[in-house]
């Protein structure tokens, strides 16, 4: 599937200064290990040593974050946007 | 943006997760694991110069206690803020079997009657340091009434982003300043996502976003101001509302602090979270021994409490592991109930995050959490008149009658009438 990555601004170090990066892969965690070899150390950011997404990591397949969906097993249609978005954000 | 210049005051910024260290700047996230950023405090030298002695000699309200607040120079918004009465709650108590109850009123903070004058007076005095011309924020409405108004006090650019199903008042309270509001078709977690994007993109100050270090601190005071009020200690006991679970956990910080610095004895407070049952993701997390958060879609009255998604939530968590704190949710019923019984009890009106933190207070002290003797102080952090169609047709209606003595009698039993007629009587008199 190919897909657009919506990167925050913490992490556009890392990408050339890019918002948007495209990415091909079936699932969620297909795509960040696909982002991974075109930046590389974007993985690290997103998750930690066991593999999975850090707690103070947001993941949106489109509208809605993937924790209601199926996490990183989240499957992907062609033309999907995927937004990583820091959690610390709001409230107070 | 023009960069604050390092102070002796604020070392600078630091992750709570991985502990990198940033400059003061107008950042929120760490770059390296996405953990929260907060304000790294050169306590030494803050407390060469802090006493008792020169924080009552400070202004009465919040900026008393400048020292401990993440601004440079003097503030220059939202100088009348906090300072808000600590009531002894008797009747309340008295109902709840507790002797030293106390209610921490931010239904009158000002300007905006909520206690987000605080955390946005502190905010919005170090966008200006930063030198931003444009503020913004993403709320569940009070936030946005505070930040518009204390936009307009500073002459400042305002966009307020706001779900769409919020109260009347809360809407209306925005617009009277004149910001540019956005009424977002979605919840408020949607809001916050959109802003975290937005905030990304614009040069703005987000004061619950890219501020977010330095508002959150702005929570501190409502501890402050309560060990103060109490004559300089810190309460048994602390039952405060969570959304985001930041205020909660800022509170526990801010009798910390005073501790550390020898302004306070150290005392072991025990620290309560509450939560609507309808949005209680940080309190479900605690009864089932969590210690992450699941997210959930929120479906309660008490709008101004419904994130789903609430960033300090780990945070929270922890803070009631490590102080021996409970946490408590109440049902919508059980909300208008708090709000009726504040009321009726104390004569203190609060939206509806007040009924959620008299809801649980009832609940826990029907748990046998409290000591009657204890000091336990519950925080109102709103105002009933924002939140009027949450108790609209749930409280007395008027009695109608013509202008007439004879309507009047006839509309009391004789007994009721006898009453009626001493009371008004007396009352006329006065």
């Amino acid at each position: 599937m190919a897909v657009t990555v919506r990167i925050p601004a913490p992490l556009r170090k890392l990408t050339g200064g890019s918002s948007d990066v495209p990415a091909q892969g079936a699932t969620i965690a297909a795509i960040i290990d696909n982002i991974e070899a075109s930046h590389p150390g974007l993985k690290a950011r997103l998750c930690d040593e066991t593999g999975g997404i850090r707690p103070f990591v947001n993941i949106y397949l489109n509208d809605e974050d993937i924790r209601f969906l199926d996490g990183p097993d989240t499957r992907l249609a062609d033309g999907d946007l995927v937004s990583i978005v820091p959690a610390i954000a709001g409230g107070a | 943006m023009v960069n604050a210049k390092t102070t002796s005051k604020i070392l600078g910024l630091k992750c709570r997760e991985c502990g990198s260290a940033y400059p003061a700047e107008a950042i929120h996230v760490c770059e390296f694991c996405f953990g929260p950023l907060e304000v790294d405090y050169d306590y030494a030298a803050i407390g060469k110069t802090l006493t008792r002695e020169t924080i009552q000699a400070g202004p009465l309200s919040l900026w008393r206690y400048a020292a401990l607040l993440p601004v440079d120079g003097p503030p220059t918004v939202g100088l009348h803020v906090g300072m808000t009465p600590l009531v002894h709650a008797k009747n309340l108590g008295r109902k709840l079997g507790l002797n030293h109850l106390y209610v921490k009123n931010d239904t009158v903070n000002h300007p905006t009657l909520s206690f987000k004058d605080r955390v946005v007076s502190v905010a919005i005095s170090r966008a200006r340091e930063f030198g931003y011309k444009t503020v913004a924020c993403a709320s569940t409405g009070n936030l946005a009434n505070s930040v518009s108004a204390h936009a307009a006090e500073a002459n400042l650019g305002c966009y307020v982003f706001i779900p769409s199903n919020l109260e009347a008042g809360k809407v209306l309270g925005n617009l009277v300043y004149n910001p540019t509001v956005l009424a977002v078709d979605g919840n408020y977690d949607d809001v916050n996502r959109l802003c975290s994007e937005i905030a990304s993109e614009y040069p703005w100050a987000f004061v619950n976003i890219n501020v977010r270090p330095y508002y959150a601190e702005g929570s501190k005071t409502l501890a402050f101001e309560t060990a103060e009020q109490l004559g300089w200690r810190a309460p048994d006991h602390v039952v405060a509302p969570m959304a985001s679970g930041s205020l909660y956990t800022k509170i526990r910080k801010g009798l910390t602090e005073l501790a550390k610095l020898g302004i306070i004895d150290e005392h072991p407070t025990r620290m309560h979270g509450a939560q609507a049952t309808g949005c209680s993701p940080i309190a479900r997390a605690f009864e089932e021994g969590r210690a992450f958060v699941r997210p959930v879609k929120p479906d309660t009255i008490a709008k101004s409490l419904a994130i789903g998604n609430p960033a300090d939530g780990f945070y929270a968590l922890k803070t009631a592991q490590e102080t021996d704190g409970r946490m408590a949710h109440v049902s919508d019923d059980e909300i208008v109930e708090g709000i009726k019984l504040l009321a009726e009890c104390e004569g203190i009106f609060a939206e509806t995050a007040g009924g959620v933190t008299i809801g649980c207070l009832r609940k826990l002290a029907e748990a046998g959490t409290f000591g009657k003797d204890d000091v336990v102080v519950a925080y109102i952090t709103g105002n009933g008149l924002k939140t009027q169609e949450a108790v609209q047709g749930k409280v007395g209606d008027v009695v109608r009658i013509s202008p007439s003595l004879t309507d009047f009698e006839n509309k009391f039993s004789l007994e009721d009438k006898g009453a009626s007629v001493a009371q008004a009587k007396a009352a006329g008199r006065g």
